[in-house]
Parts: C-alpha cells; sequence; structure tokens
C-alpha cells in the first residue's frame, strides 16, 4: 500500500539558517506575518490606525511648540513645521522598527525552537510591518504638506529611493540586534539608549545648517545624516543643501558611507553565523 | 484499539528519509556571559567549555510508507535527532535526505497566535509547515470542521478553553499534508477521548500510505503503531528493526540502570542469621537483576548461622513494593531423621526455583529462617534476600496472572 510510484526525490536537508526553506515559503511567511501584525495592530484595537498616527503628531506638536517658541530654531528655517513631522515620522519608522527588532527572535522562542523556520523571516517581519506603517503614516503627512503650502515636486517621485536607503540600514541593524540579543540580553536597554541619542544626532529637530561647521564631519558620520538631508532636499526644500553639499563634498560622506556598508556586511555575517544556532542558544 | 496489523513495507519501496552518519555535540560554557557588560568588564576572560556528545554517529533510513518509531530514554539523543531531522538544529557532520515536504510536530499549536482566530491561525500555521497561503486558506474549513469548532472559528484564541486548543492544534497538524510527518510524543497530551482521537488519525494516516516518524518513550504506541523502531542510547543507535523487540531492550535497558543497587539489608536481623549472598539467577546460571514476564524465577542464596538454632525451617515470601504478598513457601532444612541444630558459623544455601506468573512490577524475595517449636514456626531472623523487577509490555492487573482465559458472549 505503500508504494504507489516513486514519489519525491530525495533531496538533502541543510539544517537551520537564516532563509531555509526554500525563497518561496521565506516570502509568503515574511508578508502573512508582517499583514498579520499589521492587521492586528490597526483592526484589533478600539482606535485602530489612530494610535500610530496620534504618536508621531503628539510629539510633533511638543517639539514644534518648543522648537518655535522656547528656542526658536525653527523660526529660522523654510517649512520647518513640514520638516519636522516629516523626520519624525521617518525617524520613527527607523528607531520603532529597530527597538521592535530586538527581542523579536527570543520572543519567538516557541517557533525557533519547535518548528522548522527561517529565522531571517523574524526580524524583516518586523521591519516589513514597521514599513506599511511608514507609508500610511506618509499619507498623512504628504496632506499635512499640501494644507501646509508644499507644492508638489518632480523629486517627490525620489520617495522611493529615501526610504529603500531607510529600509536597508534598518534591516541591517535589525538582523544584527535581532541576533544578538539572543546572546546579549542587556543590548535592549544599550538600544534604547541608543535611539535617543540617534534621535539627536540626527538631523531631525534642527537642519544641518543649524549645526556649527565643526561638528558637521563628526555628524556625518551618522549614516542617517545624509539620507535625512537628501530627503529635505528631494520632499520639501530644494533650496536646501543637499547631502553632499552639507557634508562639504563627496570625501566628507566616506565614514557614513563606510558604516553604513560595514553594517549591511556584518549583518548578514553576524546573522547568518547565529541563525544555525539559534534554537540551541535560547 | 491496537487491531490493525502491522503493515509490512515492502523493502523496494523507496526511501523516504536517509540518516547517515550524523554526529553533534554541544558546547556547554562553565560560565554563560549574557551580557555585553560582563563581555566589556571581562573582555579577556577565557571561558572553559565541556563538549557533551548528544549524536555520536547515527544512521537509519526510513521507506516510504513506513511508520518508524524512534525510542530512547530521555537524554539518549532522541530530541536532538528529531531536531536535526527537523532542521531546527544544524549538525556537526553527518547527512540527513528527505523526500518530498516534511512536517514536523513537537508541540502541538506552536505559533498560534491568542490574538487571531482560528481561522487566520489556521492560515498562518499552514504557511509555516510550508503550504502556499492559498491551499492553507482552502483548507481552513476542513481544519475547522475536523476540529469541530465551527460554532468559535471567528474567536480570538485567547478565549478557547485549553482542549479547544488541543483539538485546533491537532486539526491543524493534520491538514499539513506532509510527505513525512515527524511526531513527537503530542499523544502525551490531552485526555483519553483526545489520545483516541490521534490513535485513530494516525491509523488513517498510516493506511494513505504516509511516512511517520513517530518519537516517544512509550513503547505502547510504537508497537501499537510502528512497523519499525529504532532504539538510541547515549547517542548511538542500539538496535533497529521489529518494534517489540525494540520495546524488550529498551525495557530490559532500563532496568539494568537498576544494576548496582545495593540490596538494603536490615542489619538488626544478623543476630541469628546473616545472609552471605543472595541473587536471581537465569536459566544458564548468569546472576541477572531483572526477569522478563514469563522468565523463570531461580533465587539462590546463602545463609550462615550466628546462634544455635534448633529444627530450622527456612521460608522464601515473594512481595510487590506496595508490599502486597504475591506467593511464597517454607521447607525445613533438615529432613526428619538428621541432626536437628544449627551451629553458628555453619552455612547453609537455598535455591529456589518458581515459575514466573507475576505481572510486571518491582518485587522483593523476602527470606525467613525460623524454628519449629511444638510444631509452631517461630520466626528468628527476616531478610531480604534480593530485589528484582519484573518487565515486560502486558498490562495485566493485580500481581499474578494465572493460565486461563476469559470468554463472553451473548445470551442465546
Amino acid at each position: 500500500m505503500a508504494a504507489d510510484g516513486d514519489g519525491p526525490e530525495l533531496r538533502r536537508v541543510t539544517g537551520p539558517s537564516a532563509t531555509a526553506g526554500g525563497v518561496r515559503r521565506f516570502f509568503d511567511l515574511l508578508f502573512l506575518i508582517a499583514v498579520t501584525d499589521f492587521r492586528k495592530v490597526y483592526f484589533n484595537t478600539a482606535l485602530g490606525y489612530l494610535w500610530s498616527l496620534l504618536r508621531p503628531f503628539l510629539l510633533f506638536a511638543v517639539l514644534l511648540f518648543v522648537f518655535t517658541q522656547v528656542f526658536r530654531i525653527g523660526s529660522q528655517v523654510n517649512d520647518y513645521p513640514v520638516l519636522l513631522l516629516f523626520n519624525i515620522v521617518l525617524f520613527g519608522f527607523f528607531s520603532e522598527s529597530t527597538l521592535a527588532s530586538v527581542t523579536s527572535v527570543v520572543s519567538q522562542e516557541a517557533v525557533v525552537r519547535k518548528t522548522q523556520f527561517p529565522r531571517l523571516v523574524i526580524p524583516l517581519a518586523v521591519v516589513l510591518t514597521g514599513t506599511f506603517n511608514l507609508g500610511l503614516n506618509m499619507i498623512a503627512v504628504s496632506i499635512f504638506m499640501i494644507a501646509f503650502g508644499i507644492s508638489p515636486m518632480w523629486t517627490w517621485l525620489l520617495f522611493p529611493v529615501v526610504v529603500a536607503a531607510m529600509l536597508i540600514l534598518t534591516i541591517a541593524v535589525a538582523m544584527l540586534l535581532s541576533s544578538l540579543y539572543v546572546r546579549y540580553r542587556d543590548l535592549l536597554i544599550i538600544w534604547t539608549v541608543a535611539t535617543t541619542m540617534l534621535f539627536y544626532a540626527t538631523p531631525v529637530l534642527y537642519p544641518i545648517e543649524s549645526l556649527p561647521s565643526k561638528y558637521h564631519d563628526l555628524a556625518f558620520i551618522n549614516p542617517l545624516t545624509p539620507i535625512f538631508e537628501q530627503a529635505r532636499v528631494w520632499i520639501i526644500d530644494p533650496e536646501a543643501p543637499g547631502a553632499v553639499a552639507a557634508a562639504g563634498g563627496w570625501v566628507h560622506l566616506i565614514p557614513a558611507v563606510v558604516i553604513y556598508l560595514g553594517a549591511c556586511v556584518m549583518a548578514i555575517r553576524v546573522f547568518g553565523r547565529e541563525a544555525p544556532r539559534i534554537a540551541e542558544e535560547l | 484499539m491496537s487491531g490493525l496489523p502491522p503493515s509490512r513495507i515492502s523493502s523496494d519501496a523507496p526511501v523516504a528519509v536517509s540518516v547517515r552518519d550524523l554526529r553533534k555535540s554541544f558546547s556547554i560554557p562553565d560560565q554563560k556571559v549574557s551580557s555585553l557588560k560582563e563581555l566589556a568588564l571581562h573582555p579577556f576572560r577565557r571561558i572553559e567549555f565541556r563538549t557533551l556528545e548528544a549524536l555520536g554517529g547515527v544512521s537509519f533510513e526510513v521507506r516510504k510508507g513506513e511508520f518508524f518509531g524512534i525510542v530512547g530514554r530521555n537524554g539518549s539523543g532522541k530530541s536532538t535527532l528529531l531536531k536535526i531531522i527537523s532542521s531546527i538544529y544544524r549538525s556537526d557532520s553527518g547527512d540527513v535526505h528527505l523526500a518530498g515536504r516534511m512536517a514536523p510536530f513537537i508541540e502541538l499549536g506552536v505559533g498560534f497566535d491568542p490574538e487571531l482566530n482560528a481561522r487566520e491561525n489556521i492560515v498562518l500555521n499552514g504557511v509555516m509547515m510550508g503550504l502556499t497561503p492559498r491551499d492553507a486558506r482552502s483548507r481552513v474549513d476542513a481544519v475547522i470542521g475536523f476540529a469541530e469548532l465551527e460554532p468559535f472559528a471567528e474567536l480570538k484564541l485567547k478565549n478557547y478553553s485549553s482542549g479547544m486548543l488541543v483539538r485546533l492544534a491537532f486539526a491543524a497538524m493534520i491538514q499539513a499534508d506532509a510527505d513525512v510527518l515527524l511526531i513527537d510524543e503530542v499523544l502525551a497530551v490531552g485526555d483519553a477521548s483526545f489520545q483516541q482521537k490521534c490513535s485513530d488519525v494516525f491509523h488513517n494516516l498510516k493506511d494513505q500510505g504516509k511516512t511517520i516518524i513517530l518519537v516517544t518513550h512509550d513503547m505502547a504506541s510504537v508497537e501499537t503503531f510502528c512497523d519499525r523502531a529504532l532504539l538510541i542510547e547515549e547517542g548511538t543507535v542500539r538496535h533497529i528493526g521489529d518494534p517489540e523487540e525494540v520495546g524488550r531492550r529498551y525495557l530490559r535497558m532500563n532496568f539494568d540502570e537498576e544494576r548496582g543497587r545495593p540490596v538494603t539489608r536490615d542489619p538488626g536481623e544478623e543476630t541469628y542469621v546473616h545472609l552471605v549472598e543472595g541473587s536471581l539467577k537465569s536459566d544458564a546460571g548468569d546472576t541477572i537483576q531483572n526477569l522478563e514476564v514469563g522468565q523463570p524465577i531461580n533465587v539462590e542464596a546463602v545463609l550462615e548461622a550466628r546462634q544455635t538454632i534448633p529444627r530450622p525451617i527456612v521460608g522464601l515470601l515473594f512481595t510487590n513494593e506496595d508490599g502486597v504478598r504475591a506467593f511464597g513457601g517454607t521447607e525445613p532444612l533438615f529432613g526428619p531423621d538428621e541432626d536437628l541444630t544449627l551451629e553458628p558459623g555453619t552455612r547453609f544455601t537455598v535455591n529456589a526455583t518458581f515459575e514466573n506468573k507475576l505481572t510486571k512490577g518491582r518485587y522483593t524475595v523476602g527470606c525467613f529462617v525460623a524454628r519449629e517449636v511444638n510444631h509452631f514456626d517461630f520466626p528468628m531472623a527476616a531478610m531480604r534476600l534480593v530485589d528484582f523487577v519484573v518487565y515486560g509490555v502486558d498490562d495485566a492487573a493485580g500481581v499474578f496472572t494465572p493460565d486461563g482465559e476469559i470468554e463472553v458472549g451473548l445470551v442465546d
């Protein structure tokens, strides 16, 4: 009763890894999990989507008040409220996704230890959920921008480039954090502090030109800085200097690019090394 | 319940699972560095590792349509083996080859999300098991039907009772429709009626010609379902073959563990008689620790008198671990016309042979020496000669299984 035809052929089992189990399954899982998480937040809570909008907008309202009424930096900048809101939403994507990713693999312990599961799906799904969120928030931001009087520009079409640059860095950081957290459990605290520091080290609240020029090179070590500066030119203020000019030439962008690429390479290597052993370490 | 004859898988059926020389060891750090702070404070601290070999070269093949059991005790390496086959752990060396899609069931309902309803969870679970989202969606109704949860399909899992959850998880497992199923003791969960349902499902899967690997330490399920079984101990394969033989070896192995356990003696009883040695013998005369159900009982002992004992009588009493007396017997040491008194320092032997009608369990052989006073046995000393275990897979009630049978029928 057993042998009805030869059936599928024998294939070698390669064991657990970041992507094991086939490309199709990888993307099926990634997409399904991200969509499910997204729906959980938006359809299963009473206020739903409003919550995720409320957070950046409340932060925006407070910061706008502080920086236009108290410190008055904002008053000297073109379209400061729009810039501030845009930056908060963009930085929020990075900080929320990376923070959520830190514990993601460990909190999926049961899945990791008891099923055949491509490990990389876990942090990627967190980032993908964050990307959906970013997309929705950006709709609200663009309504705000148009209401504020910014006329649409053809460079808005370059927004996907900004998102891609952010996305790759966010994924790299998420991969590093989620795999290292398995071993080093104080990473969550460290990263919570680090994102707060990054919030101030990145030109979110202020445009780069209001920073004394002696600190520019320091600011441009942060790979987020050129991305935010370039986004500002393309999306909000065509007269802003842009990443290259603000850094003072291509050469000054090298540290940021090196760190950016370094993070990507490290992410692939560290995650690739840790992925097969995660189940044993947990 | 086990009315199904084991399906004999022809040896020319294609190989579904092939495991070759699988090795795996774990490095266990003596101190675990679990924070970056520690790493920063003691960057050069050497951490000593102990290596624990979990699998030392395991090889076997499972043919398509076979129901294959993997049996071993805790720590024998069976879980590691299971986790390597299911791509949860990576092996150090060796190969695993599989034909088709494999679904591991190490725990029921892994990855269920309490915030989602049954439908969503079934889809998620199906995709985890390797179905396409479309396939998974098309099976949702069948799963809910099997689990008999139609009225609760839209209810979030956090509101399910644990019984409903188990039903859903089991139904979801069945729907995965993998070519090779790897099942780890899921039978151990749930109540009797659920276990019956599992049992039915396993029989069904077996009928459908699925290849199934069942990892367990429950010999009853191995003998009920499996065509062949593998016995693993200390990371190596001890036996592959007939489930009953594997079951016997497994039980024997378990009880051999008891070797070296000294028989406890009561020193207070040494005043009159001293036990020099007591042992259980096989038919061949070797000292053994345990008996299989039905294997004859041979007890041998040497005793030494410490006091003068007139007209001694030696008795044996078999009791089980609850203290229930199974059987016993007495025998005077001397015939009617022999020397009637045992002098101090005199050694004597006790040899007893009984048919073994004991059910499985632990037994103690007690020995007492009495002297006859006015036709009454007057006990002088009592001691434990030997402890042994009767093992087997029969589940007979009571202490004894005398020959005989029960016949039942309807009144005409």
